[in-house]
Formats: structure tokens, C-alpha cells, sequence
């Protein structure tokens, strides 16, 4: 740094500055006159659904199965236009984003997909545009206190992970199964808890050890958890991380067992791939198209503002089982995911202790899946190893 | 299949291996900053380089099915990334700085870019070294399982340390870095000395980025380096410019990273967000104790940091 | 007349090196498969093209007037600071704490004592790095780097943990500052008022720096330490004075993000503010004037980010290759004053203009 800038400077620089935006204007206007075939026309009934991602649309995982949802429902009808972003962090951004979808690409239903949209971001558009629907993946509308275009959609992929348990408790030869989650939220609790109470409900004396990386995408993070467990003797691992890609591959170099998560990575595991929760965002986008189609909307009520769904509702699927699994774990994977399909299974039935000995739901409870309190999940149950707080 | 469990020997274990693994793409990344500093140019850029060969040893070990060729690309990656950067921060009232900074967002933005295809696939990976046969513990045997790129930069840290001290060359490197005028007056060419050691830093960086997708943790994803090509500037201070001394400092970050999760498996639940701020705040403290306004930091290129 | 031609200098340069890059953008769209022309259209429309859309620039601009002024301010000193980022975060937690603290108090004393805390942690953080530079020689550019991730640990470990508000379910957050608490948005806009105080303190830290004799043995300072010292000026206190105002501007634009945006503190406020602000600062040449509307220029980039996506298909990596061509290009361009003999003064009449691409 030298003094020479300290002459001549002000004038200079703010012209600059100055000239700087509005050249940046008037150069983007040459192009104007030669695109107008973006936007507008199209059938009277179509419908533009804005579809809005967190991280890239291709991550393995979480942000890449809603993608693949939506382009489901382009796929499976013909008067579905979507408009997609990716990549947009939760703050003023997603608010400018579904700005500009409503505005400029004309969008009446919108699926921000990310949790942290949902407050102060998503419900703050929703006032300003009351005709247009946002439908918000894994939030809690509350009656009264939201407003009415509002809803919140998400599935029990837990019962898949209660199932992934079953499985994973009749392979693992330790007894002793593994967790990489992100962030001790409820989420992610609740799928480490129905994973060990469908592990115990075949083996009682399995335990899971459960590690926090911190955040959403960490991948050595990732590798070295999945290394830990591995030396710790654990030999089943499964995840809930923005992208288990390196969960999968980890646990299969060190060969252990693997079960997936958001999608099917059998690819990624050939040998030791038990099976996996994935999500079916396809049949749940396309319910909703349908509803909208036919006139159905959120504010008069006719399309409900809790939308849950578990495997009755088309909202997981369950991955392949892999060559590891023995038969007696597919036979009481298969009882178990038909008293899912009847309804006639609740994980959560009491008495249920968490892992520091206090019991959570008493015995006298049956916590059925729709019941919001397992959406504040705040405890590990009783045979993980781990702890909620960071 | 058999695992035994290890127990708190678990925790040592993690963080020797995680320093062999996770240690290898700070080694590289630090060596480059290692040269780049010494000829007097910061180049923040790398952790666009690191991105960039990243993607591209994973992209050419996929399409190609030779590792070691994409290990060659990411290389090639990093000397163009590193033409860029030495041309630019080397014009007049170009800071250096800035425009690593621009070439973070541009490097991360092309890798981006052109990665997108190379997410889901898996490429063939770099085959490792075993040296754990004699031991029959599967974690251990793990553990042992060594990169032949981490022996390579383990090879280069002693062989920089020897080119600065020894060798014409790296003299030209040193005294470009600390005195340009000294160098001027040696009639050497300060614009070409920078630009190849830019250049050979970039080159080194982008082959770290190949560590990172061909062996640990071995997949191409858009999060893949986290902040290591920016903490690997970090790295080289704390090392003090020191070609043997970035092989401990990169082993002791790259363990680091394994502690977190070791300390988890062995029921230490707490704190895990400040265990992974450790290596920072262990560079900033030994930052504290080293340094003193009375002498320079030893080791540290006198022109760094000035226009000059 | 002798300032035409600089004048002109100043305005074509960075023009030309825009156009130039906007130039090389829409070669990149149109090898990646998209209408270079359509592109240009859509980013005009995205960014410029209504007051509605307008409004979405200068909303991503406001944080980064803040942010930049922390990289600026410093730089009169001869420091490179690149904390911006740890700063903000800090200042978004020190506003929650007080905004949590004083909530039974009137909305503005609230506000105030938000700003000011916000203000204080941020300016701390940074005054530390500036006191590290002082009394330990500790580089000033790598120390603010780590403080950036210590400050982002010390976030997500307090939102998670010591601050977490129980009830934030599945986003970590802490408890919310109450909503007649909070700052609303400028009358007739949805632009919040971070705007106004962007726009404010780039206008008093221009002020400061150029018309008062702090500003004076700043600069001077900056230019040579060592003749600083021997003209008896105050250099650690200066230094740290100096710091402590880069990262109380940043403390504000985290106040900022609490107050205006999120209305609590958690892992949101992370979003990169402080590495574009870096870059503004520095194109902008550590101008605080100039660093607000290069702001608005890289807003407006970050506003056109969406419609990329949305209307050429194009992935949504685009916008940083753009960002990046963008800052490559104008830094590139700073080093062509007084290459241009057109923009020579006619009195000097250079025997020998030097050419346009040669290199020093």
C-alpha cells in the first residue's frame, strides 16, 4: 500500500462507481429487443410451479430428491410448467426469489423446499401475496397464527428408518450400529430413535452410536465419523446428511454394512447396501399438481395445511434389499412395512425411556405418527449412544 | 468382518490416520503457498485451484478410467489457474489479495460449473499402499492404508526445503521475495520468478484437490474442501514459511479434522462446533506467542504483503 | 483543459472493462448453450429493469456496504483485513443478546441497543485483530481469516447450544427478538432500513477519512509507519481506532441481518456477506463512496443469479463464473491508468506511449 492513491482519488472513484452501475444497465439493454419468447401465453390452465433448493440440484441427497420430484410432475403432465432455483441461501435471497417467480415467471404455487425458508421468509411473502399457495417441506403451520396460502408438507421417512433398523439389527454381527447426523434437531433425532427402536425390536441389546458432524454437507467430516464408528467395531452405518455419498462409499471401503438415505445409493455399495429410506417426492408433488388442477386450493380449505404421509401416502419408498440381508430380516421387514401400509404399527407406543434413563412417553401413550409432539423430538431414546446437546 | 472395537484407542488411531488422509490435500495446498509466499505473492485464490483440480482429477479418472492421468489434469488445472493469478496480481495496482479472492469465486464457479455431471458417478480411485498387512486389526490395517500422494508430498517437503537453501533457483525465489531490489540488481527477472512460482504453487494446489476427490474422502461434491485451501494459507504462517515444517503443520490440521468425530465415538458428546474450530484457534495462538513487534516472524518473505 | 481527460479516464476505463467482461459472460452462456443477448436482456430485468426489481439489487447491496467498510477502513492504514465476515456474525450475536436483554424496554431504545451492541461486538473482534497487529506484529489479514471461522464456531456452538431457543425446531436458533423490535422497511419499498444505514456510514466513513485530521494521520499513517511514528503520531491507537470502526460497521450490518431479516441469530447469518464485501472494498479501491455503489453493482449480479436458472436453464454455478469474470476483469482494469495515450494530457505530448498490453 503506498500513498500514491491517496491524490486524485474521490472524484475519480465515485465517477466510477457511478458509471459502473448505470454502464452495467445500458450494456444489458442491447440485449432486450432479442428475447421475448421467455414467459407468458401458454394453455388457460396451466399451472407454474416454482420449485426452490437450498444447495445444488444434483447432491445425492436431499436437495437432488425434490428435485427429481418436480421433474416427476413435469414429466406426468402435460399443463405443469416449473420454474426451478438452486443454490439459495435462507435469507433476503428466497424472499427475492419468489418474488421473481410470482412476478415474472407468473408462478401460483410455490415448494421452497428448505426448513429455514419457512420463518420469518416464507411466511412474510405469504401476507403479500395471498393468491399465491406456498407449500413448505418439513415446517409446522400453526392454525390461526400462519396465513391461510400457507402449508407444510413432509413425510414419516422414520418408518423407513424403523425398518432400516429391523434390517440392520438381523445383519450386524457386533450388535452395534452407527448414526452420522447433522445437527441433533428433530428431525434427525426422531430418525436415529426409530432406527434403534426397529433395531431393538428384533434385538433388544443393539445399540447405535449417534455422531453430530455440525452441519448439513461436511464430507471428510462425513468420512471421518464413518471411519470412527468403523474402528469402534460398529458395522452397520446410516446417515442423515445432506448427501450420504460418502457415508455409502466409506462404510463399503472398510467393509462394513451401509443403509442409504434421501435416495437410492445401492450403486455406491454393491456388497455391503442393506437398504435404504428414500423419499417419493414424485407422487407427493404430483397429489398436489392434481389438487391445484382441479381447482382445489389452501385458502378455502379444500387442500388440508398439514400435509404428512408415510408409506400409505406414497411418501418413502424403501431401496432394494441388498445381498447381505438374510431372509428372516426380509420377512420382518415385509411384516413390518405391511402394519405401516395398514396403519396398524405406532413406533412410539410407551413405555419408551430415553438414554439417560427418563422416561418420554409413558407407558400409558401411543404416539401416533401424526402426532405433532414427535415433531419436537428433543431426546435419544434408550440404546443410543450420544447426546443432544452440541 | 470381524471388527473389534478399540475403544479410546480409537482416538489416537483417528487422528494418525486422519492426518495421513486428511492431512494430504493441506500438505499440498500448503506446499504451493509455501513457494507462492516465498517469491513474495499471497494467493488466496487456491482454494478455487484446490475446487477446480478436484473436479477435474475426478472428471478425467471417470471419463478416462485412469486416476493417475486425472491426478496429471488436476495439475494442469491448477498451472492455468496459477497463470491467471500470477499475471494478474503481478500488473500495477493489481492487489494480490483481491484478486485471490475473485479467483476463489471464479475457480469455485467454473469447478461448479463443469462438475455438475461428475456428482453422481463414481470414478476409480487412486490405489493406496497397504502397509497394515502385518497387523490384524481391520482398523488399523485401515489406518495404514497410505495414498501414494501423501508419500509424494511427503517427498517434496524436504526436496522444497533443499531447492530454497540450496539451489540457484530457489535463491532467486528468496531474494525476489524478500528484497525485489536486491534481486533487480542481480539482474534477475522479479515478473518471471513470481509467475513461475505462482504458477508450480497453483500446480501443487490443484494436485491436492486431486487428493481430496481420488482418495479422501474420495468423491466430487460441491463441499468437498470446506475452507481447506484458505485455511492452508493460515498454515504456511504457522509453519513459517518452513517446507518441513508444512509437512507437521499439515499432518497436525489434517488430524485435527479426525478429532470431533473420534471424540464422539468414544461418548465426549459436547463442544464438537469448538473442537472443530481447534486448529484455528490454535494457529491464532501460536501466532500470538511467536510473533513480536521487535523482530520479524522468521521465515517470513520480507516483500509479502507490500505492493511491491 | 487538464481534468477532461482524466475524468474521462476514470468513467471509460471501468466502463470498458464491464462491457469487456459482460462481453466475455456471454461467450461463456453462449459455449454453455444459452442466447448471449437473451442473457444480457434477462440480468437487465432481473437487476435494473423495474423499480420492483430494482429493489431486490439494492436489498443484497445493503449488508455489503456494511461489510465492505470493514476491509476499507483498514486499508487506509495499509492493513488487509478480510474478517468481515467473523465480524458480522459476532455483531449479529452481540444485537440478539441485547435485543433479548432490553426487550421490556421502548422499540427504540431497543433498536439503539441493539445497533450499539451489535457495533461493539463486531468492532471488538476487529480492534483485537488491529491490537494483535500492534503490540504482537500478528499479520493482520491472516489472524482476521481465522477469526472468521473461530466466529462462525462460537455461532453455531451458542445457537446450538447455550442461546437455542428450545421451540426452534429444526432450523438451531436463538430466542426471537420481539417483533415491534424489530426494523421495518423505508415507506413506499420492501427495502429494509440496513439500506439507509449502509448508505450513512459509507458517507461519515468518507467524511472521516478525507476531510478530518483523524482521517489525515490515518492516511498518513498508512503511507510510511515508520515516518508516522517519528512525526509522533499515535500509530497503535490509530490502528486500533481504525479497526475497531471496520468491525463496528460490520457489527452493524450483522445488527442489520437480526433486526431487519431473521429477527434472531442462527446459522442464516453466515451467508457470505463478507467475502463480497472484501471484493467490493477492493474494487472499489477502499473508496467508501465508491464501495456503496459497487455494492449495488454486485447486488445487482446476485439479483440476476436467479433468473440465470429460471429462464436460460443454466446451472446455478452461472452466477459465480459472472461474479468471478466480473471483479477479474475491472481488477485487471486498475492496472491500465495512463496506459491510454488518448487520455494523456495533450500539453505532455509522451514521446514514447507506452503500449496498451505492455507489461511493467
Amino acid at each position: 500500500m503506498s500513498n500514491r492513491k491517496l491524490l486524485h482519488l474521490s472524484r475519480r472513484q465515485v465517477i466510477r462507481g457511478l458509471l459502473a452501475t448505470t454502464a452495467f444497465g445500458i450494456t444489458a439493454r442491447f440485449g432486450t429487443g432479442c428475447s421475448s419468447a421467455e414467459g407468458g401465453g401458454g394453455a388457460t390452465d396451466q399451472v407454474t410451479m416454482g420449485f426452490i433448493y437450498v444447495g445444488p440440484k444434483d447432491d445425492y441427497g436431499y436437495n437432488q430428491a425434490h428435485a427429481e420430484g418436480a421433474a416427476g410432475v413435469v414429466e406426468s403432465f402435460d399443463w405443469v410448467k416449473i420454474v426451478e432455483e438452486a443454490s439459495v441461501p435462507e435469507t433476503t435471497a428466497v424472499e427475492e426469489s419468489m418474488r421473481s417467480m410470482i412476478d415474472i415467471d407468473g408462478a401460483t404455487v410455490l415448494f421452497p423446499t428448505s426448513f429455514g425458508y419457512f420463518d420469518p421468509h416464507i411466511l412474510k411473502l405469504a401476507e403479500e401475496y395471498p393468491d399465491v399457495q406456498f407449500f413448505h417441506c418439513g415446517g409446522l403451520y400453526q392454525e390461526g397464527t400462519h396465513p391461510v396460502n400457507v402449508a407444510s408438507y413432509f413425510g414419516y421417512i422414520d418408518e423407513a428408518q424403523y425398518i432400516a433398523g429391523i434390517v440392520a439389527a438381523h445383519t450386524s454381527k457386533t450388535g452395534k450400529l452407527g448414526f452420522i447426523g447433522a445437527k441433533p434437531i428433530p428431525q434427525v433425532l426422531r430418525n436415529i430413535n426409530s432406527f434403534t427402536l426397529g433395531a431393538r425390536s428384533v434385538k433388544p441389546e443393539v445399540t447405535t452410536q449417534a455422531i453430530f458432524t455440525g452441519d448439513w454437507a461436511l464430507p471428510v467430516k462425513e468420512a471421518e465419523a464413518a471411519n470412527s464408528m468403523a474402528d469402534q467395531g460398529i458395522d452397520v452405518l446410516t446417515c442423515h446428511v445432506d448427501s450420504p455419498k460418502v457415508v455409502m462409499e466409506t462404510a463399503e471401503k472398510r467393509g462394513i454394512f451401509s443403509s442409504g438415505y434421501h435416495a437410492d445409493q445401492t450403486a455406491l455399495a454393491p456388497k455391503g447396501y442393506l437398504t435404504g429410506a428414500e423419499w417419493d417426492w414424485t407422487s407427493v408433488y404430483s397429489k398436489i399438481a392434481e389438487d391445484i388442477h382441479a381447482g382445489k386450493n389452501l385458502m378455502d380449505g379444500s387442500i388440508p395445511h398439514i400435509l404428512r404421509g408415510g408409506l400409505a401416502e406414497g411418501f418413502w419408498k424403501l431401496s432394494e434389499y441388498g445381498p447381505a440381508v438374510s431372509e428372516q430380516a426380509k420377512q420382518d421387514a415385509e411384516a413390518a412395512k405391511a402394519a405401516f401400509m395398514d396403519g396398524s404399527m405406532v413406533i412410539y407406543n410407551g413405555e419408551i425411556k430415553d438414554n439417560t434413563g427418563a422416561v418420554v412417553v409413558e407407558a400409558s401413550q401411543s404416539l401416533k405418527q401424526q402426532d405433532p409432539v414427535l415433531e419436537q423430538m428433543n431426546y435419544l431414546v434408550e440404546g443410543v449412544i450420544g447426546s443432544v446437546a452440541s | 468382518m470381524a471388527t473389534e472395537a478399540l475403544g479410546w484407542w480409537g482416538v489416537p488411531l483417528a487422528i494418525a490416520a486422519g492426518m495421513m488422509r486428511g492431512g494430504t490435500p493441506f500438505l499440498f495446498v500448503s506446499l504451493g503457498e509455501c513457494l507462492t509466499e516465498k517469491s513474495g505473492k499471497i494467493n488466496l485464490g487456491l482454494e478455487g485451484t484446490l475446487l477446480m483440480g478436484a473436479m477435474s482429477a475426478y472428471a478425467i479418472s471417470y471419463l478416462t478410467g485412469s486416476p493417475w492421468l486425472g491426478v496429471i489434469a488436476a495439475g494442469l488445472a491448477g498451472v492455468i489457474f496459477g497463470l491467471i493469478h500470477g499475471w494478474l496480481s503481478q500488473q500495477p495496482r493489481v492487489n494480490d489479495v483481491a484478486v485471490g479472492i475473485a479467483m476463489i469465486i471464479f475457480g469455485s464457479g467454473i469447478a461448479f460449473f463443469l462438475g455438475k455431471p461428475f456428482i453422481q458417478p463414481s470414478a476409480p480411485q487412486l490405489a493406496t499402499i497397504n502397509l497394515g498387512a502385518w497387523s490384524s486389526l481391520p482398523p488399523v490395517q485401515s489406518a495404514l492404508q497410505i495414498s501414494p500422494l501423501f508419500l509424494l508430498g511427503v517427498a517434496i517437503a524436504p526436496l522444497m526445503h533443499w531447492f530454497f537453501q540450496s539451489t540457484r533457483w530457489g535463491l532467486f525465489i528468496r531474494a525476489v521475495g524478500d528484497s525485489p531490489e536486491a534481486a533487480r540488481a542481480m539482474g534477475v527477472s522479479i515478473f518471471k520468478v513470481r509467475m513461475l512460482s505462482v504458477v508450480a504453487g497453483s500446480f501443487l494446489a490443484g494436485i491436492g484437490g486431486a487428493s481430496l476427490s481420488l482418495y479422501y474422502p474420495g468423491l466430487w461434491s460441491e463441499r468437498v474442501s470446506s475452507g481447506q485451501g484458505l485455511m492452508a494459507v493460515a498454515l504456511v504462517i504457522f509453519a513459517h514459511w518452513n517446507p518441513i515444517q508444512c509437512l507437521w503443520a499439515s499432518l497436525l490440521f489434517g488430524g485435527a479434522q479426525a478429532l470431533g468425530p473420534a471424540l464422539q465415538s468414544v461418548g465426549i458428546e459436547q463442544g464438537y462446533y469448538l473442537f472443530n474450530a481447534a486448529p484455528y484457534v490454535l494457529t491464532l495462538l501460536i501466532m500470538i506467542i511467536t510473533c513480536s513487534p521487535k523482530r520479524t516472524l522468521s521465515g517470513a518473505p520480507g516483500a509479502l504483503g507490500t505492493d511491491t | 483543459m487538464v481534468a477532461h481527460r482524466k475524468t474521462l479516464e476514470s468513467i471509460c476505463i471501468p466502463v470498458g472493462a464491464l462491457a469487456f467482461s459482460l462481453v466475455l459472460f456471454g461467450a461463456f452462456c453462449a459455449a454453455a448453450g444459452a442466447n448471449p443477448f437473451g442473457v444480457y436482456a434477462s440480468i437487465w430485468k432481473a437487476a435494473f429493469g423495474s423499480w420492483s426489481t430494482f429493489q431486490n439489487t439494492l436489498i443484497r447491496a445493503s449488508p455489503l456496504m456494511l461489510s465492505a467498510l470493514c476491509t476499507a477502513l483498514p486499508a487506509r492504514l495499509g492493513l488487509v483485513i478480510i474478517g468481515n465476515e467473523g465480524a458480522l456474525v459476532v455483531g449479529g450475536l452481540g444485537a440478539v443478546a441485547a435485543g433479548l436483554a432490553l426487550s421490556t424496554a421502548p422499540p427504540t431504545v431497543v433498536q439503539i441497543g441493539m445497533a450499539l451492541a451489535g457495533m461493539a461486538a463486531g468492532g471488538l473482534w476487529i480492534g483485537a485483530v488491529g491490537a494483535l497487529r500492534h503490540y504482537r506484529a500478528v499479520n493482520e489479514t491472516i489472524s482476521s481469516l481465522l477469526m472468521n471461522y473461530i466466529a462462525i464456531a462460537l455461532l453455531n456452538h451458542l445457537v446450538g447450544g447455550p442461546m437455542r431457543d428450545p421451540s426452534s425446531l429444526n432450523k438451531p436458533s436463538t430466542y426471537p427478538i420481539a417483533e415491534i423490535n424489530m426494523l421495518g422497511s423505508i415507506p413506499g419499498t420492501r427495502i429494509h432500513y440496513g439500506l439507509i444505514y449502509g448508505l450513512i456510514a459509507c458517507a461519515i466513513a468518507y467524511f472521516l477519512i478525507q476531510r478530518t485530521t483523524f482521517g489525515f494521520a490515518a492516511r498518513t499513517a498508512g503511507g510510511n509507519i515508520r515516518a508516522a511514528r517519528i512525526a509522533g503520531l499515535p500509530v497503535g491507537k490509530l490502528t486500533m481506532a481504525i479497526c475497531f470502526l471496520a468491525g463496528s460497521c460490520a457489527g452493524l450490518a450483522g445488527m442489520v441481518e437480526v433486526a431487519a431479516v431473521h429477527g434472531r441469530a442462527n446459522e442464516s447469518l453466515n451467508a457470505n456477506y463478507g467475502y463480497g464485501g472484501i471484493l467490493v472494498a477492493f474494487i472499489a479501491r477502499h473508496n467508501p463512496l465508491a464501495a456503496a455503489l459497487v455494492s449495488i453493482m454486485l447486488g445487482g449480479i446476485l439479483a440476476s443469479g436467479g433468473i440465470l436458472q429460471r429462464s436460460h436453464n443454466l446451472p446455478d454455478a452461472t452466477v459465480l463464473v459472472f461474479q468471478g469474470l466480473v471483479f477479474l476483469v475491472v481488477l485487471f482494469s486498475e492496472s491500465l491508468y495512463g496506459k491510454f495515450a488518448i487520455f494523456k494530457e495533450p500539453i505532455v505530448k509522451a514521446p514514447s506511449a507506452p503500449a496498451v498490453t505492455a507489461v511493467v
